[in-house]
């Protein structure tokens, strides 16, 4: 297992090798954990459901496979540095936390406000979110200055750069160790001010809610859409395809809390996206969204 | 696997077969024919994220485990290069001999 080298001896006695720990093996969870299994950092894994949990070490041995497939991970990263557990009580030791759970405000708050009561202070607690503002959980932590936000892309490993959140109370501290998280993960990181949906998803998402509107209002199929975006307008994707790979169901919860938060009328999620909710079609994870997939290959 | 078994009937009919499978599931997967030789991935064809669909796909049907050094995307730019690695793994897993 290869190291960056700036993981190699390092001067400063409270920065040892890392160990995270990360709060949700949904599909965030598990991108974020085997990118940073795939860099020779060990990973506690937690998640309440003991089902999904199950489920998490096939995905990420998937997903490890999936990186070295493309030459973005080495050949030799494997799960065995890899703890699941359903409870937040080990994670006391971990040098960061991502807490990367489903992306609603409450439970991401209720979330900070535990793991901020059982790791040492100073210890970053890096909330992923696509959208919410991050000192609106900060404030539920018990220090706010330890929390910082991130965005990474799906799949981690094969998007080079982190959006980075950096929170009106977010120390100076916190941003150097998620920097410094970063460069080890191999990520390169643009950081951003605070504000719903940052850049990325501010940008990204009505795009992808016009995207779908127009296959409602019938102009053009998902096919056709994702082929013009793409051959015309050069996106690497298509929007449609992008949302299958976000899951359909999170596309809208940060389509609502943009709406919400900026009463941008193009953030209210249309019917169409809506309804493939309604129908459990949420994208890639559940074999169909906009497209079937392999049920094998979720 | 037991369907694609080649029993004793020798490599060039067990690559025949491993390539009709292969052929197979490309054109159910993608609605268009492919020849042995085209580079799938080339530009025009398929998303990068299509193989690791091979690479489960291959692993399935041919009771083999694709793992290490063999998980390079170059193993699965052609039907060609993809039985050869079948053929190769399927062997390694028979022990070794070609006409197990």
């Amino acid at each position: 297992m290869t190291r960056a080298p700036h993981t190699a001896p390092d001067p400063h006695p409270a920065a040892g090798p890392h160990r995270i720990a990360v709060l949700g093996a949904g599909v965030m969870g598990v991108g974020i954990t085997a990118l940073a299994l795939g860099h020779g950092v060990p990973v506690l894994l937690v998640d309440l459901d003991e089902e999904r949990l199950d489920r998490a070490r096939d995905d990420i041995d998937r997903e490890l496979r999936m990186a070295q497939l493309m030459g973005r991970l080495p050949a030799a990263a494997d799960t065995r540095a890899l703890h699941l557990a359903t409870t937040t009580d080990g994670v006391g030791d971990a040098t960061a936390v991502v807490e990367a759970i489903t992306e609603i405000a409450e439970l991401k708050a209720k979330a900070l406000a535990d793991i901020s009561a059982r790791v040492r202070p100073g210890t970053p607690l890096i909330s992923n979110t696509s959208s919410i503002p991050i000192d609106e959980l900060a404030g539920h932590a018990e220090r706010p200055e330890d929390v910082a936000g991130t965005h990474f892309m799906n799949p981690p490993y094969l998007i080079p750069t982190v959006e980075v959140i950096r929170g009106a109370r977010t120390g100076e501290s916190t941003m150097a160790a998620v920097g410094a998280l970063l460069d080890v993960l191999g990520r390169n990181q643009v950081v951003v001010r605070d504000a719903p949906g940052f850049v990325t998803s501010r940008v990204l998402h009505p795009m992808i809610n016009d995207a779908a509107r127009v296959v409602q209002e019938g102009t053009a199929t998902a096919e056709a859409v994702d082929a013009l975006m793409e051959g015309c307008l050069g996106h690497p994707t298509g929007p449609l395809r992008t949302a299958d790979l976000i899951g359909i169901d999170n596309l809208v919860d940060s389509l609502r809390v943009l709406h919400q938060h900026t009463g941008d009328e193009g953030s209210r999620p249309c019917e169409l996206l809506l309804d493939k909710v309604r129908q459990g079609q949420l994208g890639r994870k559940t074999g169909r969204g906009f497209y079937a997939y392999q049920e094998e290959n979720r | 696997m037991s369907s694609f078994d080649t029993g004793a009937t020798g490599t060039t009919e067990a690559n025949e077969a491993t390539e009709k499978e292969i052929l197979r599931f490309l054109e159910a997967r993608t609605k268009r024919p492919w020849k042995t030789d085209t580079d799938l991935f080339a530009s025009g064809g398929l998303s990068s994220l299509f193989a690791m669909e091979l690479v489960v796909h291959l692993e399935k049907t041919f009771g083999i485990s694709i793992r290490g050094a063999d998980l390079r995307l170059d193993n699965f730019r052609t039907v060609t290069s993809m039985t050869a690695l079948v053929e190769r793994l399927r062997t390694a897993a028979a022990g070794g001999t070609a006409d197990a």
